[in-house]
C-alpha cells in the first residue's frame, strides 16, 4: 500500500521556510546548469544555422579558418570549371568567390576593440545565402565603396550607424544598410564588394574562400575526390555546415566543460542541503513513521514516501530554476570566438532536450540527498519508533 | 566561557547535520576559490607585462602585417631603445589540444629586451647559429617533454606545410611570474619560405615589439610612432605591451565575467543550506529558548546562541576552505589546468574573501532565527513542540 502523494506533499508545505531554502539552493544549481546548456545550444545553432547543406565551402589546405586561408586568381577561376558545381540559366557557376578580413572596431558599451569580419561578396554570393534580408537602408551598389552591417554588429559596435563611413585600408566605406541573417554568424559580419576589398587590403594570398552550390545534394563526395585528384588544386572542400560547424567547436567545448564541471560541483552542495531537510524531516517524525508502520504500511511505503518527498522537493527547486533560466532567452551573449578570431554575437537556446536534462539533474540531486535519509527511515524498527520522543 | 562552552555543545548535538553543513561550506568555498583563481590567473600573462615595452601593430586588426622597413623608422623615433619583429605563426604540433604559442623572432634584437627570459650561453649560441632552430620555454619543455636536440615538426595553418624545427635552446623564467610556455624560431627562416610561395606578402611581420628608455612617456612615444605613419598605406596602432595582452583577455571577457558571476552564485547556494540548518536548529529548540528566557536571560542573548552557533559552523568550514584550496588548485593545475594557464596560483584576496564569504554565511543564516528565537513568548514557546 502507497503513502498518499497529498501526504507527503502537504509535509513540505508544513516546513515551508525549510522547503523553500533547500528547493532555493536546487532552483540555483539547475539554472547554471539549464544557463550552460543554453548558451552552448545558443552557439552551436547560430552556427550550424549559417552554413547551408546545399553549400559547399573552399579554403587552403591546412587552414582552419576563413581568415587563414587564400586561394589564388587561377585556383578560384579552376574551381569554377569542376562539373560538381551548379549552374545558372545562362552557364555561369554558381561560386562566389570572397575575401574575409578583420577590422578592429570599438563595442557600444565597453569601448574596448574587438575583431570583426568584413566579407568581400559578389553578386552571386548573395543569391546563395537567401537568409540575409536587408532591414533598413539598403544593400551595397556592386564595385562600390558602400557596405552593409550585420544586425548584431549594428547593435554592439560604435560608429556603424547608416550614413557614417569607415575608414580603412585607406578608403572611407560608406555604411548605406543593415541585414538580418536570421540569427546566424553573418550577423556579426560587415559586407562589401568583392573587387574592391580585395583591391583596397591588398592581399597577396588572393581570395578568402570560395562557396559554391552543389549542382546536386549529393554530388559532394565526387567533388572531393575531383579536387584531391586535382594537383593543381591546394584547397580542401567542405559542406558549408560543416565548416560553421566546425568552427564552434573549441569555444563549445571550453562552455561545455566548464559548465558541466561546475554544475556538478555546485550540486554536491545542493545534495548536502536535500540531505540535511530529509534528515531532519525523519528525525522529527519518528513517532509518525511508527504509527504508519504500526497501521500495517510496509517499510517499502516509507522508504517511497520518503524518496518521493525529497524528489517533490527537487523537481520543485528544478521548476523555479528552469523558469528563471527561460528569462534568459532574451539576452545576447558577444564574445570572441578563438576558432575564427573575431567576434561572435549569440543567444542563449532553451530547447526540449535541455528541459529534460535539468529536471533530471534536478531529480537525480534530489535522489541522492534522499535516499540516506529515506533507508534510514524504512529500516526503524515499530517499537522504537514509537518510543521515541 | 559558559557562553562558549554552551554554542559547542549546541552545535555539536545534532553531529550529522552540523558536519554536514559543514562539508557544503568546505565545498562551496573551495569552488568559489577556484573559480577566482581561475579568473585571476587569465589575466596573470597581461600582469607579467612590462611597462617600458610598446607593441606596434597594423591599425586595421592584428591580421594585417606590417612592412618591416618600418623597423629602422620607429628605431628613429625619440625616446625608442629598440625595436624587434614577432610574428605569429599559428602552428599546429601533434594535434589541436596540445596546443602552444610558435613566434617568428629577430633573435638578436627581440631577446635582449626580454632579460627575464634565461638562456645558457652554449645553447643561446646554439639558437642563434642554427636557421632552423627553436627555443623553447621551460614551462612547455616540461608539459610536452622537449628536450634540446630534438626535433619538431609542426604544420602550419598560415604558412602552409609541415615545418622542421630542431630544439637547440630552453629557456628559464626569471621568477615564477615569467610565462615561458611558448616557442620562438627564426624570423628569417619564415621570411624566407614567404619570399619563395607567395612573393607579395615577403618582409612583412606581425607586431614590432619597441622598448623604450623611459615608461613613464610610454604614451608619448607611442603616439609618435603612430603619427610616422599616419596616412600610410599602412597604418599602425602603438599600445603598451600590457594593454595589448589585455586586449586578448578582453576577447573572452564576456566569459569571464559569467565564471565570475557564478563563482558567487555558490555562495548563495550554500547560504541557502546554512540558513535551512539554523532555522531547523531554532525550530527544535524553540521550547529551550523559551526556558531559559523564564530563568531570566534576555531576548539578547538567545540571539547570541543562534548567531555564534551559526557563525562557529560557517567558519568553520571557512578554515578548512583555507587549507584544502591551495591542495584542490595545485591538483586542478598538475591535471587539467597546464595546458592552459602557465600559472595557477590562489591570490591572498582569494583567501580574504572566502574568510569574509565564510562569515556573511554564518551571519546571513542566523538572522531569521535569531528574529524568531528572540521574540518568542515564554508561553508559546514553551507549548511548542518540535
Amino acid at each position: 500500500m502507497q503513502l498518499p502523494l497529498i501526504y507527503i506533499a502537504r509535509n513540505l508545505w508544513v516546513r515551508r521556510l525549510t522547503t523553500a531554502l533547500t528547493a532555493g539552493g536546487m532552483a540555483l544549481v539547475v539554472f547554471v546548469f539549464a544557463a550552460v546548456l543554453m548558451l552552448d545550444a545558443g552557439l552551436k545553432a547560430t552556427l550550424v544555422a549559417t552554413g547551408s547543406d546545399a553549400n559547399v565551402l573552399f579554403i587552403r589546405k591546412g587552414s582552419e579558418t576563413e581568415i587563414q586561408s587564400g586561394i589564388a586568381r587561377d585556383q578560384a577561376a579552376l574551381i569554377e570549371t569542376l562539373p560538381q558545381i551548379a549552374r545558372d540559366a545562362e552557364g555561369r557557376a554558381l561560386a562566389s568567390k570572397e575575401v574575409v578580413v578583420l577590422n578592429s572596431l570599438t563595442k557600444a558599451d565597453t569601448g574596448r576593440r574587438s575583431n570583426v569580419p568584413i566579407r568581400g561578396v559578389p553578386p552571386v554570393g548573395l543569391a546563395l545565402r537567401p537568409q540575409v534580408a536587408i532591414v533598413a537602408g539598403r544593400m551595397f551598389r556592386p564595385g562600390s565603396n558602400e557596405i552593409v552591417v550585420g544586425s548584431a554588429v549594428a547593435r554592439q559596435f560604435a560608429g556603424v550607424e547608416i550614413g557614417r563611413s569607415l575608414a580603412f585600408a585607406q578608403r572611407q566605406w560608406t555604411v548605406v544598410g543593415v541585414f538580418d541573417a536570421g540569427r546566424t554568424a553573418f550577423d556579426s559580419e560587415i559586407w562589401g564588394d568583392s573587387e574592391q576589398l580585395l583591391q583596397a587590403f591588398r592581399r597577396f594570398g588572393g581570395f578568402s574562400s570560395v562557396i559554391a552550390q552543389l549542382a546536386s545534394p549529393d554530388a559532394f563526395d565526387a567533388l572531393r575526390a575531383a579536387v584531391d585528384a586535382d594537383p593543381r588544386l591546394t584547397v580542401e572542400v567542405k559542406r558549408e555546415r560543416k565548416f560553421y560547424e566546425d568552427q564552434s567547436r573549441a569555444l563549445s567545448n571550453f562552455i561545455s566543460y566548464l559548465g558541466v564541471t561546475l554544475s556538478v560541483i555546485f550540486s554536491l552542495g545542493a545534495i548536502i542541503g536535500a540531505a540535511i531537510t530529509m534528515y531532519s524531516s525523519v528525525a522529527t517524525r519518528t513517532g509518525e513513521i511508527g504509527t504508519l508502520r504500526a497501521l500495517g504500511f510496509r517499510r517499502r511505503s516509507i522508504l517511497a514516501a520518503f524518496l518521493l518527498e525529497s524528489l517533490l522537493l527537487a523537481a520543485a527547486g528544478g521548476a523555479v530554476g528552469l523558469a528563471a533560466a527561460t528569462f534568459l532567452q532574451t539576452i545576447t551573449i558577444s564574445t570572441t570566438n578563438f576558432q575564427s578570431f573575431s567576434e561572435l554575437a549569440f543567444s542563449f537556446a532553451l530547447t526540449p532536450r535541455i528541459v529534460a536534462v535539468s529536471l533530471i539533474f534536478a531529480l537525480a540531486m534530489g535522489l541522492i540527498g534522499g535516499v540516506l535519509p529515506a533507508v534510514k527511515a524504512s529500516r526503524m524498527r515499530i517499537v522504537d519508533a514509537l518510543r521515541a520522543d | 566561557m559558559f557562553f562558549l562552552k554552551l554554542v559547542l555543545r549546541n552545535a555539536l548535538r545534532a553531529r550529522l547535520r552540523t558536519a554536514l553543513t559543514v562539508l557544503g561550506v568546505v565545498i562551496a568555498l573551495v569552488a568559489f576559490g577556484l573559480l577566482q583563481t581561475v579568473v585571476n590567473s587569465w589575466y596573470a600573462g597581461a600582469e607579467a607585462a612590462s611597462g617600458t615595452r610598446l607593441v606596434t601593430r597594423n591599425a586595421i586588426s592584428l591580421v594585417f602585417p606590417l612592412p618591416i622597413y618600418y623597423r629602422e623608422r620607429i628605431r628613429s623615433i625619440e625616446g625608442v631603445r629598440g625595436v624587434a619583429v614577432s610574428n605569429w605563426f599559428g602552428g599546429v604540433w601533434r594535434d589541436e589540444r596540445s596546443f602552444f604559442a610558435q613566434f617568428a623572432v629577430d633573435a638578436e634584437n627581440f631577446f635582449p629586451m626580454y632579460p627575464e627570459f634565461r638562456f645558457r650561453p652554449d645553447e643561446w649560441q646554439a639558437f642563434v647559429r642554427d636557421r632552423r632552430g627553436a627555443a623553447i620555454g621551460r614551462q612547455l619543455a616540461d608539459l610536452y617533454g622537449f628536450k634540446v636536440g630534438d626535433r619538431l615538426p609542426i604544420r602550419g595553418t598560415i604558412y602552409p606545410g609541415i615545418w622542421e624545427f630542431t630544439v637547440r635552446a630552453i629557456f628559464d623564467g626569471r621568477d615564477e611570474t615569467t610565462i615561458t610556455r611558448q616557442m620562438y624560431f627564426h624570423y628569417d627562416y619564415l621570411n624566407e619560405f614567404v619570399k619563395q610561395r607567395f612573393p607579395r606578402g615577403a618582409d612583412r611581420v606581425g607586431v614590432f615589439v619597441v622598448e623604450i628608455d623611459d615608461a613613464a612617456r610610454a604614451a608619448e612615444v607611442a603616439r609618435a610612432i603612430d603619427a610616422e605613419f599616419a596616412n600610410s598605406l599602412a597604418e599602425t596602432l602603438t599600445e603598451t605591451e600590457r594593454a595589448f595582452q589585455l586586449s586578448f583577455v578582453a576577447m573572452v571577457e564576456t566569459i569571464i565575467q559569467v565564471i565570475s558571476g557564478v563563482s558567487f552564485v555558490v555562495i548563495l547556494i550554500i547560504l541557502a543550506v546554512a540558513a535551512n540548518t539554523m532555522a531547523m536548529t531554532a525550530r527544535e529548540r524553540l521550547a529551550e529558548y523559551a526556558t531559559l528566557k523564564a530563568l531570566g536571560f534576555g531576548p539578547a542573548f538567545v540571539a547570541r546562541l543562534i548567531l555564534a552557533e551559526s557563525v562557529t559552523i560557517g567558519l568553520a568550514g571557512g578554515l578548512i576552505a583555507l587549507a584544502a584550496t591551495p591542495v584542490v588548485a595545485a591538483g586542478f593545475f598538475e591535471s587539467v589546468g597546464r595546458s592552459v594557464f602557465a600559472r595557477f596560483e590562489v591570490q591572498p584576496v582569494t583567501y580574504a574573501w572566502q574568510i569574509a564569504a565564510a562569515l556573511a554565511v554564518g551571519v546571513l543564516a542566523a538572522l531569521v532565527p535569531m528574529i524568531r528565537a528572540a521574540n518568542v513568548k515564554i508561553v508559546d514557546g514553551l507549548r511548542h513542540v518540535g
